[in-house]
C-alpha cells in the first residue's frame, strides 16, 4: 500500500498515543446527552420531595433519596424546575445577573435540570459563568508534593518551594502508606518555612486521614470521593450517609474538608447505568452539598483520559467545574493528572479553567518532576514553571503562581530541609544528615538524594500513629533547635484551628495568615471592571518573570567606543571609476558599533573592502544620513557609485546589494537575515558586489536560514533600528568616509 | 458579621481546653503547658462559624458544622466506629437505629442521630442495612 510521507510525519506526533472513540451510551461512553439520561422532573407533597427526574419516592435509590432529602431546597425548586433551562443559561452569561441569582435558582434544580442547564452553553460561555459563579473572589493554586524515595528532606525542601512559587495548598500522599504521618509532618513543616498560610494535606486512607488531622500534621482533607451511582458507590465502600458523617468528623476536629467527584469514574468502575458522564456528575456534586462539603475537587481528577477519548470530553470537564461552582460549592478544577501526551491539548484544556480562574486552577500541580508524582503523573509539572509563569504575564492572568528567584529558593529548600531535621532530631527519629540537607537543597528529584533507613523511617511513623505526640511537639522542636520564626507560623496555625474560620467555603490563607474565603472574599464579578483584576502590585509581581531583561541591555556596549578608522570626509559625489560603493546607515560606526550579531562594524567593512579587492575592484565608503532603510541606503549609495552597483549597509548588519537602474525596493540580493551573518559572509557579499560590477557571472551568497533567530532578536532588531532612527538628518547629503585599512590582495 | 473570628478582637475565640486565643503562644508552649487541644477548636466555635455559613447562604455545610459540634466531645475512636457502621451492610437496621439512640442520648447529638435515622430508612430500602 502507498503511503504518503506527511501522514506518516503526523503519526509520530505524541496525539497519535492517544485513545479516541466513538461513543457507546449504553455501557456509559458518552460524556453528555445520553438516550438513557432522565429529563428533569421534580413533584412534591407536603415539603417532600415525592418524584425526581422521572423516578418515584418507593423506587429511588440511595443517591436519590439523600439528595432529595438534604442538596433540593423545597422552597425554590418550583420556581427552578419551572424556569426555562435556556433562561438560566443566559443568566449564567449575563452579567446583569447577579451571581447569588443564579446560585439560588440553583438550589432548586435536580441533576437532570442542571445539566439541562449547561446543556445550552458553549465552552466560551461556560468560563464567562465559571468567572462569574467561581465562589471566591481571589483564584488560586494547589500543589501536589511527592517523591519516590518518601524522603522527608526533600518532602520539606519541595514543599517550601512550592509554596514560595505561591501555591497555597500543598498535597502529599504515599508510595508506602505507613509513611502518611512522617510525610504529613515534612509538607506541614516545609510549607510554613515556605511561607506562612499554606494549607497542607496528606492523601491516605480516612482513618489515618482523620488521625493525622487531629494531631494537627494536616489541616484539610480531599479523599472523600463520592460516584453518581449507587454501585460505584457501593464498591467505593461508602454511601452519601457514611460521607456525610465523614465529613463532621473531620469539621469537628478543626480539619477543612473537600469531597472529590469526576466524569468517568462510574464507568471505568463498570457502574455507568448507561447515563452519560455529565448526568452522574451532577448527582455526585448533589451529594457533595447535601453532605455540607464546603467544596468539591472535580473535573474528571484521575479519570480524565476517560471523558477526553469521547467527543466533547473537555467541554464536559469544564462543564461539571460550572455545576459545581453554580452549587455554591468551592472548586478545585483538576488539571491534575496525566491529562495528554500532547502538550498542545493539555495546554488548550488548561484554558478552561486557567482563563475563567477557579478557586484552585489545578487540584494539584506536580510540584516536584513528573518520575517523583504519586499521584499518578502530574499533567503539569515543576519542569514547566516557567511555562506557566509566561501564560499568567502573556494573558495577564492569575492562577496563582509567582515568579521566583534561584537563590530565594536554595535559601527556603536549605531552612526547611534543616527544620525538618530539627523535628526528627526532637522527636527521637532517624536523623536527617548534613548530606541529605545539601543534595535536598539543590535537587530536582529523589534521584539526586542518599538512601535512608526505610525500616527505621517506619517505625519512627508508626509510633507517631500511635502516640499523643502532634503539633504542639513539633513547634517544641523547632522552638529548641532555634527555628522561631517557623515555629510562631505553626502556632498560627494552631490558632486559626481554634478559630476555625477556614472551615468556610473556599477558604485560604494569603502571606499574612489572612483567610480569604465565600464569607469575606466574594466573587463579586459583574462584567467588565468588576470582580477579580491582576492589576497593581500583584501584576507588576506576575510580569517580573526572571526571564524578563531590561531592555536597554541590548544596547550594552553600542557606541562605547566609535570607530577610530573612520574619518568623514565631507559631501559624497557621484563616482566616475568603476569602483563599488559600500554605503552605510546613519548609526554606523558611531551611535551603533556592532552588527545584532556582535559583528564590530569595523571588521564588517573590512571584510567588504577586501572581498571586493579580491574581485579586482576597489570600494569607496559613503555614509547615508537621511534615511535608515536597507533598501534605500543601498539605492542612494549605487546611484552614486561609478559602477552602479552599491552594498547598502544598516548599523545592524542588514545588507543588500543594489544597482543603479533598479527601483529602491528591488535588489540584486538581499540578506535580511542579520544575525546569521558572519564575517565570512560578508567577505562572500564583497565579492559579489564587485563581480555584478565587473559583469562577471555571479552565484548568490548562500545564507543559513533560521526563521526562530526573528523571535529571539526582535527587541535588539527594534532597539537597534530605533538607534539608527534617530541619527537620522533628513536634509544631510550623504557623506564620503575615509577607512584606514589597505586590503591586502594577492596580485 | 464577626467574621474571621480570628481578626475579630471583640470575639471571646476559644480552645477546647478553654484557652484563649491570645494564650496560645511560644511562651505558654515553653512552660510545658500548652497540649494539642489547646490547638483544637471548641464546639461552640463550630456552631458560630456554623451560623455565619447559614447566614451567608451555606445551608448544608451549617447543617454540617453542626453536626461536626456534636461531634468534638464524642472520642476518635467512637467517631471512627461510628463512621465506619455507616459504611455500606456493616450495620443492621436495627444497629444503625441503637447507634442513633446512643448518639441522641448518650453524647446529645441529635442531629448526627437523626442523620443516621435517616441513612437507615434508606439502607434497609436499598438492601444495604
Amino acid at each position: 500500500m502507498r503511503r504518503s510521507k506527511r501522514f506518516r510525519v503526523l503519526e509520530q506526533r505524541p496525539i497519535h498515543r492517544e485513545a479516541f472513540v466513538h461513543p457507546w451510551p449504553d455501557v456509559g461512553l458518552v460524556v453528555t446527552d445520553s438516550p438513557n439520561d432522565p429529563k428533569p422532573s421534580l413533584h412534591g407533597k407536603d415539603g417532600r420531595v415525592v418524584e425526581m427526574d422521572g423516578v418515584r419516592l418507593q423506587e429511588m435509590d440511595m443517591i436519590d433519596r439523600f439528595i432529595a432529602d438534604h442538596a433540593l431546597d423545597v422552597e425554590i425548586a418550583p420556581e427552578a424546575m419551572a424556569t426555562p433551562s435556556s433562561t438560566i443559561a443566559r443568566m449564567l452569561v449575563d452579567i446583569n445577573v447577579p451571581r447569588h441569582k443564579v446560585a439560588r435558582l440553583a438550589r432548586g434544580c435536580t441533576a437532570a435540570k442542571l445539566v439541562d442547564i449547561v446543556r445550552h452553553l458553549n465552552v466560551l460561555e461556560m468560563m464567562v459563568a465559571l468567572s462569574k459563579m467561581r465562589l471566591r473572589r481571589t483564584p488560586a493554586n494547589q500543589a501536589h508534593v511527592t517523591n519516590r524515595k518518601e524522603n522527608p528532606a526533600l518532602l520539606a525542601a519541595d514543599a517550601a518551594e512550592a509554596a514560595l512559587r505561591g501555591f497555597a495548598e500543598n498535597e502529599t500522599t504515599v508510595g508506602v502508606a505507613r509513611y502518611a504521618p512522617l510525610n504529613a509532618l515534612a509538607i506541614l513543616v516545609g510549607s510554613q518555612v515556605g511561607r506562612g498560610g499554606v494549607l497542607t494535606q496528606c492523601a491516605v486512607e480516612e482513618s489515618v486521614n482523620l488521625r493525622l488531622g487531629i494531631k494537627g500534621l494536616t489541616s484539610y482533607a480531599e479523599t472523600l470521593s463520592v460516584y453518581g451511582t449507587e454501585g460505584a458507590f457501593v464498591d467505593g465502600d461508602d454511601t452519601p450517609w457514611s460521607k456525610a458523617f465523614l465529613a463532621s468528623a473531620y469539621a469537628s476536629r478543626g480539619v477543612k474538608v473537600r469531597f472529590t467527584s469526576g466524569t468517568g469514574s462510574e464507568a471505568l468502575m463498570g457502574h455507568a447505568e448507561g447515563r452519560s458522564m455529565l448526568y452522574l456528575e451532577a448527582r455526585c456534586l448533589l451529594v457533595t452539598r447535601g453532605a455540607g462539603s464546603q467544596g468539591v475537587q472535580n473535573g474528571s481528577i484521575s479519570c480524565v483520559a476517560l471523558p477526553e477519548s469521547l467527543p466533547g470530553g473537555v467541554r464536559a470537564i469544564l462543564a461539571e467545574n460550572l455545576l459545581a461552582a453554580m452549587l455554591n460549592l468551592e472548586v478545585a478544577s483538576g488539571n491534575d493528572a496525566l491529562a495528554s501526551h500532547s502538550d498542545i491539548r493539555k495546554t488548550a484544556k488548561l484554558m478552561c479553567q486557567f482563563i475563567p480562574g477557579t478557586d484552585f486552577v489545578h487540584s494539584g500541580y506536580s510540584s516536584v518532576p513528573r518520575y517523583d508524582n504519586l499521584f499518578g503523573g502530574g499533567c503539569f509539572d515543576a519542569s514547566e514553571y516557567d511555562d506557566y509563569l509566561v501564560l499568567q504575564r502573556d494573558m495577564q492572568v492569575d492562577a496563582g503562581l509567582r515568579p521566583v528567584r534561584e537563590e530565594q529558593v536554595l535559601a527556603a529548600r536549605d531552612q526547611a530541609a534543616r527544620a525538618v531535621q530539627a523535628v526528627y532530631a526532637g522527636l527521637g527519629f532517624p536523623d536527617i544528615t548534613e548530606d541529605e540537607i545539601a543534595a535536598a537543597t539543590t535537587a530536582n528529584d529523589s534521584r539526586d538524594m542518599p538512601d535512608r533507613d526505610v525500616v527505621a523511617d517506619l517505625a519512627a511513623a508508626d509510633a507517631l500513629l500511635e502516640d499523643d505526640r502532634g503539633l504542639v511537639d513539633v513547634i517544641r522542636a523547632l522552638d529548641q533547635a532555634g527555628h522561631a520564626e517557623t515555629a510562631e507560623r505553626l502556632l498560627e496555625l494552631g490558632r486559626q484551628r481554634v478559630a476555625g474560620d477556614y472551615l468556610q467555603p473556599s477558604a485560604i490563607f494569603d502571606d499574612h495568615f489572612h483567610v480569604l474565603s465565600a464569607i469575606n472574599d466574594r466573587n463579586d464579578y459583574a462584567g467588565p471592571g468588576t470582580g477579580y483584576r491582576l492589576e497593581g502590585e500583584r501584576w507588576r509581581e506576575v510580569a517580573d518573570i526572571p526571564l524578563a531583561r531590561d531592555p536597554a541591555s541590548y544596547l550594552e556596549g553600542q557606541g562605547e567606543h566609535p570607530a577610530q578608522r573612520l574619518q568623514d570626509l565631507g559631501p559624497a559625489a557621484k563616482g566616475t571609476t568603476a569602483e563599488v560603493i559600500v554605503a552605510v546607515g546613519p548609526a554606523f560606526g558611531q551611535a551603533l558599533t556592532e552588527t545584532i550579531g556582535g559583528l564590530p562594524h569595523e571588521a564588517v567593512l573590512e571584510q567588504l573592502v577586501a572581498g571586493i579587492a579580491e574581485e579586482g575592484t576597489w570600494a569607496r565608503i559613503i555614509k547615508v544620513h537621511h534615511t535608515a532603510d536597507c533598501a534605500f541606503i543601498g539605492h542612494v549609495g549605487a546611484q552614486l557609485s561609478g559602477s552602479g552597483i552599491a552594498i547598502g549597509l544598516q548599523s545592524r548588519g542588514t545588507t543588500v546589494i543594489h544597482r543603479a537602474d533598479l527601483a529602491p525596493l528591488t535588489n540584486l540580493e538581499l540578506f535580511p537575515q542579520s544575525p546569521n551573518l558572519t564575517l565570512a559572509s560578508y567577505r562572500q557579499i564583497g565579492r559579489n558586489a564587485a563581480r555584478y560590477a565587473k559583469g562577471k557571472p555571479v552565484r548568490p551568497v548562500p545564507v543559513e536560514v533560521d526563521n526562530w533567530a526573528r523571535l529571539r532578536l526582535i527587541v535588539k532588531t527594534m532597539l537597534l533600528h530605533r538607534r539608527e532612527i534617530e541619527q537620522i538628518e533628513p536634509d544631510r547629503s550623504p557623506t564620503e568616509l575615509h577607512f584606514g585599512f589597505e586590503p591586502e590582495v594577492a596580485p | 458579621m464577626t467574621y474571621p473570628l480570628r481578626e475579630d478582637a471583640q470575639v471571646d475565640v476559644r480552645a477546647r481546653t478553654g484557652r484563649a486565643l491570645r494564650d496560645i503562644t511560644l511562651e505558654a508552649l515553653r512552660s510545658g503547658d500548652l497540649t494539642l487541644d489547646d490547638l483544637t477548636i471548641h464546639p461552640e466555635t463550630l456552631r458560630t462559624q456554623a451560623a455565619v455559613a447559614e447566614e451567608s447562604g451555606f445551608t448544608q455545610l451549617a447543617a454540617n458544622l453542626r453536626r461536626a459540634a456534636e461531634l468534638a466531645h464524642i472520642p476518635t475512636e467512637k467517631v471512627l466506629a461510628i463512621y465506619h457502621a455507616l459504611r455500606p451492610r456493616r450495620a443492621s437496621y436495627q444497629e444503625l437505629l441503637a447507634l442513633a439512640e446512643e448518639l441522641e442520648h448518650e453524647y446529645q447529638a441529635i442531629h448526627n442521630a437523626k442523620l443516621i435515622r435517616q441513612a437507615a430508612e434508606a439502607y434497609r430500602a436499598r438492601g444495604l442495612a
